[in-house]
């Protein structure tokens, strides 16, 4: 067990064996974390796992090219030459399969991913045979070999990272509107063609340089995981953007970190098992778009509509046995209230707990139900809303009066003061004044 | 080049994976879920390993299941974080099958210093040894992988023709299918259920990423010749067996021109599969790049009113 000392040293960087790999991954989980929002907002996650998957044969021949011109074939730079031109080929296969067949993008990348794989395979198998050089660390691509990494390693990854973050925030402008919309983008003379190309090129260059460091299968989640957690942080581009580099980047620096400390633990595994951690906190609790928020939210408007529609119901009771005078608040039995609306019996009584609960009921014998005082007012003031929605909606909708009490019903709930107070305005005159009486007495002037 | 009964067993398997493959492969194509292919071979990984951790053996039975499993929890997490977090499927199936194929490497590198589970296996597979493996029926050898597909195929085959018209019409038209009262979502689950199983017995054999060629690629090929199910369904049969026999063949012969020794077939049968698409992709009768050219030369479209008032 590492002691204190030791995972502050990894952590701050201080460990000289460490320091690079930790940094890269970092790096490289910021420039992923970049790329992959705009791949994630244009729903094309898994090209990145198409493209990953093509990269292999292009490593493997590069080697064998490598060899035989009297290389070592090892070079980092000329291996991730190939990765990069076989990824190319992989995509343009994709995107000639989407444009000249009916199959659909699925098919498409499953097709690309699965059959340049294997190309990948037989020609690994191949080049391991070439006697003289040996091919076994090409395989460290697939699962990645993070503790192999030298200072020019480290200078490839960390410029390439650099570069594809900054070429994605400066045409953050331009991505964003090929993303959202990019008919319009099109429309308005946008080079979409070229803009897309940049993109996949991003990714490219983002996947190409992961290889090294966390394998051709892990990089994907480099890819997906960080803009997915981001999206549930925010609903603007621009925080989603901040917040996907720093889920890669602290992903990458304590992944990295925590495979320093424990021996046997592989680099890329831990990246995307903390990646995940962070996803599965943002899915549940991130207070924009996050599950648990979510349903809180849902919850209050639930109880918000079921209080609404029985404080409404309740006034339509005492009005009707008001019968045309002045509607006083009176008891009313339980079952004039379960037939107003169809919930069960069950239903309406938890509702009415609840009721009881917020003093809208007073307490009386069982069986009879009367409301209270606030609660009474309350209820005028809810079914007088619902009242000048209906007229609103006949007036200026045209919905039909047979109709209008159901439409009412379904968008009454989530009416503010606001819209209350311009719906009176609109409507002077259509209601009959339910507005309290004037005072009988003179209010002392605030100046005396 | 000499052909052994080890290269016609080798086909045979190779032949029966593929078969076994094509048919659930049909669907997953048809419904455009070809991708959940690819993340349930990826994340059978976890499921091989804690089976074996578990077990302590290399046994099938334990292995099967575990792997199955894995497959099914893919599906069902992809759905719920579909469902509750409102995330694109593609998002959802990468997240997923990139936790669960770490958490599986995580548990197989714990666990290497005694056990001999290699994730390369699983990848690539070991086509080549399969025949080596043998289980005496009725006085005859046969591979153990031979049987285990062949059993898978028959599985995959039973259940299509009992379901057949059910997942027929949940596979165009899922909501009508909901009405009619065949659930879609049950059969949704049938079809990952044996889309794991299927993946489970042909990676052993062939590797996990080569199952999705065999999975993806004989169905798009088929739907590039035809657009009725049963013909589709036949033809990416065809497809698949022939993608099998050329692409061992293509192993014995294609790396001597470049003078290196051999290479694995099931590489060899991912390149077959792909360069038999590709014929039917330039040369399909109906959709073919070849046939739509000429048909355009034969009979030039008719110049419309709007072209002819613009020159």
């Amino acid at each position: 067990m590492p002691d204190f000392s030791d995972i502050f040293e990894v952590l701050l960087l201080q460990n000289y064996n460490t320091r690079l790999v930790v940094l890269s991954t970092t790096l490289l989980g910021i420039a992923a974390g970049l790329v992959g929002s705009f791949l994630l907002l244009r729903k094309r996650s898994l090209m990145g796992d198409a493209l990953s998957h093509a990269t292999l044969p292009g490593i493997a021949i590069a080697f064998a090219v490598m060899v035989s011109f009297g290389g070592e074939g090892k070079s980092l730079p000329a291996l991730l030459l190939g990765a990069t031109i076989s990824g190319v080929a992989g995509i343009a296969t994709m995107l000639l399969i989407r444009n000249t067949t009916k199959l659909r993008d699925d098919v498409a990348m499953g097709f690309v991913l699965s059959v340049f794989f294997g190309v990948g395979v037989a020609s690994l198998r191949m080049v391991q045979d070439i006697p003289g050089a040996s091919a076994a660390g090409l395989e460290s691509f697939i699962y990645g070999k993070t503790a192999a990494m030298v200072a020019s390693d480290f200078l490839l990854i960390a410029l390439v990272a650099g570069a594809a973050s900054l070429l994605s925030l400066l045409f953050l402008k331009e991505f964003l509107i090929l993303c959202f919309d990019d008919g319009y983008a099109a429309s308005q003379g946008w080079p979409t063609l070229f803009l897309d190309i940049l993109l996949l090129g991003l990714v490219t260059a983002v996947t190409v340089i992961g290889l090294q460091a966390v394998g051709l299968i892990l990089v994907i989640a480099f890819l997906i995981t960080p803009p997915t957690a981001a999206r549930f942080w925010t609903q603007r581009l621009l925080p989603m953007l901040l917040i996907s580099a720093f889920i890669g980047g602290v992903s990458g620096w304590l992944g990295a970190s925590l495979s320093a400390l424990t021996p046997q633990l592989p680099a890329g595994a831990v990246i995307v098992l903390v990646a995940a951690v962070l996803f599965l906190v943002s899915l549940f609790f991130a207070p924009e778009r996050g599950v648990l928020p979510r349903f809180l939210n849902q919850a209050a408007l639930r109880r918000k509509e079921d209080r609404q529609h029985f404080l409404r119901a309740a006034y339509e009771i005492v009005e009707e046995q008001a019968s045309g005078g002045s509607v006083a608040n009176r008891s009313f039995p339980f079952e004039a209230l379960l037939a107003k609306r169809s919930w069960s019996p069950h239903q309406l009584r938890r509702i009415l707990r609840v009721a009881r609960r917020e003093d809208h009921l007073e307490p009386t014998p069982p069986g009879r139900l009367r409301l209270s005082e606030p609660g009474f007012g309350e209820a005028a003031r809810v079914t007088r809303n619902h009242r000048l929605w209906e007229t609103y909606l006949i007036q200026y909708a045209d919905v039909a009066p047979s109709h209008v009490d159901r439409d009412a019903d379904m968008v009454e709930h989530i009416l503010g003061a606001e819209l209350v107070r311009e719906l009176e305005a609109k409507l002077v005159g259509a209601l009959p004044d339910l507005s309290v009486p004037p005072s009988p007495h003179p209010f002392p002037s605030p100046s005396a | 080049m000499n052909w052994t009964s080890f290269d016609t067993w080798i086909v045979v398997v190779g032949a029966l994976c593929a078969l076994a493959c094509a048919l659930p492969g049909c669907f997953l194509v048809l419904r455009k879920m070809s991708m959940m292919g690819d993340a349930i071979s990826h994340a059978v990984l976890p499921g091989l390993a804690i089976a074996f951790l578990v077990t302590g053996t290399r046994a099938s039975v334990p292995m099967f299941l575990g792997a199955a499993i894995a497959g099914l929890l893919t599906a069902l997490f992809t759905q719920w974080i579909m469902r509750f977090g409102n995330v694109d499927r593609g998002a959802a199936m990468g997240i997923v099958f990139t936790t669960l194929f770490a958490v599986g490497l995580l548990l197989i590198r714990r666990a290497a210093d005694h056990v001999d589970l290699d994730p390369g296996c699983v990848l690539y597979g070991a086509i080549e040894l399969t025949p080596l493996d043998t289980v005496s029926v009725g006085g005859l050898d046969i591979p153990r992988a031979a049987l285990v597909n062949g059993g898978v195929l028959l599985a995959n085959l039973l259940v299509l023709t009992l379901l057949y018209k059910e997942l027929k019409l949940s596979s165009f038209d899922p909501d009508l299918a909901d009405t009619l009262g065949y659930s879609s979502q049950f059969l949704h689950y049938l079809l990952m259920t044996l889309v794991a199983v299927t993946t489970v017995a042909a990676f052993e054999s062939v590797g996990s990423i080569i199952v999705i060629a065999m999975l993806i690629v004989p169905p798009a090929t088929a739907l590039l010749l035809t657009h009725r199910l049963l013909p589709m369904l036949l033809l990416s049969a065809a497809a698949a067996v022939l993608a099998a026999v050329t692409g061992h063949l293509g192993a014995i012969v294609v790396p001597r021109w470049f003078g290196f020794e051999s290479t694995t077939s099931s590489g060899m049968i991912a390149l077959a599969s792909g360069l038999i698409f590709l014929l039917a992709w330039l040369f399909s009768p109906s959709q073919g790049i070849v046939a739509r050219r000429f048909r355009r030369a034969l009979d030039p479209p008719p110049l419309s009113n709007t072209e002819t008032e613009t020159t």
